[in-house]
């Protein structure tokens, strides 16, 4: 009787037989991978913009306080980017001859807004408050990083859906006093910082149960 | 009455027809695309400062029309009893504003410390000499807030010169509301008192704490 398969066939049925145990299992792995790399986050991507805008400089070498030119960001949902009238504060004086400012220079003159390309932008089924997290003691490097350290701004944290339970599940692990929110050093106390977080809480009337209630962030 | 017809064109047993087959694999794409479809993720809304094709200017946030009136100042309105000239201005009848509108507390004064600190302290420097980062990169400096010209101005002038600019200084009324002005300009008084205040008008428990001085020779000012 003559063969019919071919001895290959042996590796091949053996590989067929693993590839369907293993196949979607890996493929599992593979787009769980995928959607948490940096190509789906956009974590510490860089971004071309308009103007190369060093965070570093002005808040770490200058000292700048965030709110100088965020100045919403205590009272509002949106943290407020500059309009080019704050950025020329300074710069109608300082380096007002620079060839890198001169979209800055350009947009005052002809009244255009630049254009930045956006880092941290939410689905607009979420309904993030800078203001509410700002008021309860959740610090600026919590979710934004170090930006004092950033010669071009990137994003810090994946924003998604699981980190933001994280916290709203355990809001102890980050809550600090208020006075510290803009302070870009502070770090949580190990191991006081759970003790200091549940005191903040309760003096914050901060309702953790209702923290993971859907509502809170989809209307 | 279509579907009628397509059956007939298949029943030829002659002509092979892929269009079953054809129609199975669109319809698997088109479950495939409408699940990468992100109307949810981007919801024909504008989001704040989002650029907008509909205006010439392409921004989606409209300027607020000349002469528009808050309807609910979010800000913080006038005291009762102050005219608006006086709270938003610092002004009142041609002359610069005298007094603070409202009561100056501890907290109206840390509230003041803390927007001084934000807004004022690039140039202006901590202690309000004019030294402040900004400064020594290359800005005008400001004159110190102790000189002797500046601590006679009336307090409206301070709340004046956030509101409208002055010199190099740009406006600040845009990122600075009304009130915080206010706060501002009664923590200048406060840098001003601090580096020309009398030993002998502290409180004795203060007094007391100051290293050795000798209570004759302490106030600089007196004649």
């Amino acid at each position: 009787m003559p063969q019919i398969f071919h001895p290959s066939a042996n590796t091949l049925s053996r590989l067929t037989l693993f590839g369907m145990a293993v196949g979607p299992l890996g493929l599992l792995i593979v787009s769980y991978l995928l959607i948490r790399s940096p190509y789906q986050t956009g974590v510490r991507v860089i971004r071309e913009q308009p103007v190369p805008f060093s965070h570093e400089h002005h808040v770490g070498g200058l000292g700048i306080d965030c709110r100088y030119c965020h100045t919403s960001v205590e009272t509002s949902s949106f943290a407020g980017l500059p309009p080019t009238h704050t950025c020329m504060t300074c710069h109608s004086q300082i380096w007002s001859t620079s060839p890198m400012l001169e979209p800055v220079r350009t947009s005052l003159a002809m009244k255009q807004p630049i254009v930045w390309t956006r880092i941290h932008n939410l689905p607009d089924f979420v309904y993030f408050n800078h203001a509410i997290h700002i008021q309860k003691g959740i610090g600026c490097v919590s979710c934004h990083g170090r930006v004092d350290k950033m010669p071009i701004t990137w994003k810090e944290e994946p924003l998604t859906m699981e980190w933001c339970l994280e916290c709203h599940r355990h809001p102890e692990r980050h809550l600090r006093e208020k006075r510290e929110v803009f302070n870009m050093e502070w770090a949580p106390p190990v191991p006081e910082q759970l003790e200091i977080g549940r005191h903040l809480i309760e003096r914050e009337h901060i309702e953790v149960d209702r923290l993971t209630n859907c509502s809170v962030c989809h209307r | 009455m279509r579907r009628r017809v397509a059956i007939k064109r298949w029943d030829r047993p002659s002509r092979r027809s892929w269009a079953g087959e054809f129609a199975a694999i669109m319809a698997v794409a088109l479950l495939v695309l409408t699940g990468c479809r992100s109307e949810m993720y981007e919801q024909p809304r504008y989001e704040p400062l989002e650029p907008s094709s509909l205006f010439e200017d392409g921004s989606s946030a409209r300027p607020l029309v000349a002469g528009t009136v808050p309807r609910d100042d979010p800000r913080g309105a006038p005291p009762a009893g102050v005219p608006d000239e006086v709270f938003y201005t610092g002004w009142s009848q041609g002359k610069l504003v005298e007094s603070v509108p409202f009561p100056v507390d501890r907290a109206v004064l840390e509230r003041g410390q803390e927007r001084f600190r934000i807004y004022c302290t690039p140039c202006h420097g901590e202690l309000g000499d004019g030294r402040g980062m900004i400064v020594r990169r290359g800005f005008n400096p400001p004159p110190p807030y102790a000189s002797e010209e500046l601590r006679k101005q009336p307090i409206g002038h301070y709340f004046d010169v956030m509101t409208r600019g002055f010199g190099t200084m740009y406006s600040y009324a845009s990122r600075v509301p009304p009130r915080d002005r206010w706060a501002i300009a009664a923590y200048i008084r406060v840098l001003q008192l601090s580096q020309h205040a009398e030993a002998a008008n502290l409180p004795a428990e203060d007094r007391n704490k100051l290293p050795a001085v000798d209570e004759a020779s302490a106030p600089r000012s007196q004649p």
